[in-house]
């Protein structure tokens, strides 16, 4: 057990692969919240709920007879007019509060996102099936599913769509000046509510596209939103606010610690590594942080 | 003023005199036995909630139509008073004291799932009131010295030890190396016990031991170590999501292994959600319809099969199956004790010793069913992997179709 990196060393670019798989999808989750969070400065514990959603509709296509992998295009598309309804509904009367505030009102939506799906769903856990098939490397001991591999192409395209827009459009230039300074931004004549509105619902439909991913790679259930919340969350923390290259690395840096660790010291300490160097980070951050302040007196 | 002086009295009257005559009479009013039960009508249990309440349902119409209950030369028939205990566990024991302390029930139905019994089962011992549960298959319930808990299930670590016994037979009666993954919860935590014992008993080896966590829906490393090492059994337990997600992780992976036993494999409708990719899979069961156990309420598995999808529109999942079977333990204690007492009632449920279509039922001295074997079944599917069905191979007593072992290796699949 101990010495399995050297019985089966190969296995370590499976493990390895599969973290960049996972990490992708957390990374996009995590770009979605770190987006919402650095122009309304909400956190949004609903997050998880949101891709789960998002998920609902990919399996929902699938029960119909439609290939759930087109729950990428159209789940984002129905997530978004989620995310801007939620906006319009509770997030505009909590923008302007403090974060406390915000994250109540997000908790609260979160267990009613919670109980509504499953009144709806049902509490059965479900699968969306894509008969993608496997790809095989290395003499077939590395397995790769293609649904992980098109989950991750998925994440990477929108992502790039994403970044390119924000630079080029006129949204994207008017989410930045808000994120930047909000009320310069409205005296120089932008929307900020469509603004918010929008950034909202972008979210919103960044988590439905991945919540179609999961459909087709893990399983859905109405009450499994919170490891995706906690993991965004982790993520952002780690990379900082509006910093995209930096989520996709520790997005995908934490996928594979996550793998490693569970492949070579087993699962129950996976959760436990993954914490471990949060801590391990934050504490190094503190120390860098502080150095730096000591320099500038 | 005086007008709602007078209404207030006359409220607070009524209200006093409804309260009183509840307690008084709620266990048996008229001809009607009262039994309680909080299940799990919404929260993350409520579709196994929801097939509890209706194996009860199903059983309690079946037992009143047939001639209910003969106590002292009187008929009785039973009703059940259900509350929704949200699938959480300080709900269920509230709601274990509402119903025993403002509705006088004397006469518990189980919830579902271990952790509520277990929640449950000190509330129900307190007042001393007898409760038959069905759905808490938790070994810690029976190790508690309860001395008013009786489980017609049985107890979960002897939920796959039986995979092991299968292994080690197929194996011309060496050891085997044993991999396993259960989630870190009560229950699957006893299924591992099980096996731990199992692999003591029969000399073999435990070379992968994982636990997975509960918000855990990822086991590509545990299978990466299944490659790395080849075991001939691979062991899974983590409720329908663990199943759900070993079927689909190990055959996009293309896991080769000998043996894989799960649990929870019908309640995740594995056959019809995985289909083909799900064939060959071995899953443990409290029950399954061919069984050939019999009893004059329901006839036979295939029987109760057919009048509870009559009834609701779905095929029984063992979970309703064990349910019908705690209200027909009831009224054999009712009808053995000759009386409504609590004490006499339990001490005629302790003395139980009878057969229903769900399996034989005889308590333990911890109260779990011990008469009762598990079966396991194999999911067998047809070529186009359209129809697949669960066919039960073990015990031998009872298998209708051979055991296909060892698991074709998914290059041949």
């Amino acid at each position: 057990m101990d010495l399995l990196i050297f019985q089966a060393p190969i296995l370590m670019v499976q493990a390895s692969m599969d973290g960049i798989l996972l990490g992708i999808l957390f990374a996009l989750i995590a770009y979605g919240m770190a987006l919402q969070w650095g122009v309304m400065n909400i956190i949004n514990i609903a997050q998880g709920e949101l891709v789960i959603m998002g998920g609902y509709i990919a399996y929902f296509m699938y029960l119909s007879g439609i290939h759930p992998a087109f729950g990428v295009i159209v789940s984002p598309i129905i997530m978004y007019c989620v995310g801007w309804g939620m906006y319009k509904l509770v997030i505009n009367k909590v923008v302007d509060k403090d974060l406390f505030t915000s994250i109540l009102a997000t908790f609260g939506i979160s267990i009613l996102a919670q109980q509504l799906m499953n009144f709806a769903f049902g509490a059965d856990v479900v699968v969306a099936q894509s008969n993608f098939g496997t790809t095989m490397l290395f003499n077939n001991s590395v397995t790769l599913p293609n649904a992980k591999i098109f989950s991750g192409a998925v994440c990477v395209i929108s992502a790039i769509i994403l970044v390119i827009y924000m630079k080029k459009s006129k949204l994207g230039r008017a989410i930045r000046a808000t994120a930047q300074n909000a009320r310069a931004a409205k005296i120089l004549g932008v929307d900020t509510e469509k603004v918010y509105a929008a950034t909202f619902g972008i979210n919103a439909a960044l988590c439905g596209i991945a919540g179609a991913c999961i459909a087709i790679t893990f399983t859905l259930h109405p009450y499994t939103g919170l490891p995706y919340t906690v993991r965004s969350f982790m993520i952002v923390i780690i990379a900082g606010l509006g910093n995209l290259p930096a989520v996709a690395i520790s997005g995908m840096g934490l996928g594979v610690f996550e793998e490693w660790s569970d492949y070579l010291l087993g699962t129950e300490f996976r959760i436990a590594a993954v914490f471990s160097l949060l801590v391990i980070i934050l504490v190094y951050r503190r120390f860098k942080l502080a150095r730096k302040r000591e320099y500038l007196k | 003023m005086k007008i709602r002086n007078i209404l207030i009295t006359l409220v607070s009257a009524i209200a006093l005199l409804i309260s009183a005559s509840t307690i008084s009479f709620a266990k048996v009013v008229g001809d009607k036995i009262i039994l309680g039960a909080a299940v799990s009508l919404t929260g993350k249990y409520s579709s196994n909630g929801v097939h509890t309440q209706n194996g009860y349902n199903l059983a309690v119409e079946r037992i009143n139509s047939m001639g209910g209950v003969k106590v002292g030369g009187k008929t009785y028939k039973f009703e059940v008073i259900y509350y929704d205990d949200e699938s959480n566990s300080g709900r269920a024991a509230q709601l274990a004291e509402r119903l025993i302390q403002q509705d006088g029930v004397q006469y518990m139905l189980g919830p579902y799932s271990s952790g509520l019994t277990k929640a449950m089962a000190p509330v129900t011992e307190k007042y001393e009131v007898p409760m038959v549960e069905a759905n808490g298959a938790s070994r810690s319930l029976f190790t508690k010295g309860y001395k008013y808990l009786f489980a017609v299930l049985a107890p979960a670590n002897l939920y796959l030890d039986v995979a092991i016994d299968l292994a080690v037979e197929k194996n011309g009666g060496k050891p085997v190396k044993i991999a396993m993954a259960f989630e870190q919860d009560a229950f699957s935590q006893d299924v591992r016990l099980g096996i731990v014992e199992a692999a003591k008993r029969t000399g073999s080896k435990i070379i992968i031991d994982d636990k997975l966590p509960k918000e855990l829906n990822d086991m590509a490393a545990t299978l990466s170590k299944v490659k790395a090492t080849n075991p001939d059994v691979l062991v899974v337990s983590g409720h329908t999501k663990g199943a759900l997600t070993a079927v689909r992780q190990i055959s996009e992976m293309k896991v080769d292994v000998k043996m894989l036993a799960m649990t929870h494999c019908d309640a995740a409708k594995l056959s019809k959600q995985h289909g083909k990719a799900s064939e060959y899979a071995l899953c443990a069961s409290q029950w399954h319809k061919s069984l050939s156990y019999k009893d004059k309420f329901f006839g036979g598995g295939m029987k109760y099969d057919a009048d509870f999808t009559k009834a609701f529109g779905y095929a029984p999942p063992y979970q309703a199956a064990e349910s019908s079977a705690a209200l027909l333990v009831y009224k054999d204690a009712f009808e053995r004790a000759q009386s409504f007492d609590t004490k006499k009632v339990r001490d005629a449920l302790a003395a139980t010793d009878m057969q229903t279509f769900y399996g034989n039922i005889k308590f333990a001295e911890g109260g779990q069913n011990v008469s009762k074997p598990m079966v396991l079944f194999q999911v067998s599917c047809n070529d186009d992997g359209s129809v697949c069905e669960n066919k039960v191979v073990a015990p031998t007593k009872w298998a209708s179709a051979e055991l296909v072992h060892p698991i074709p290796s998914w290059s041949k699949r």
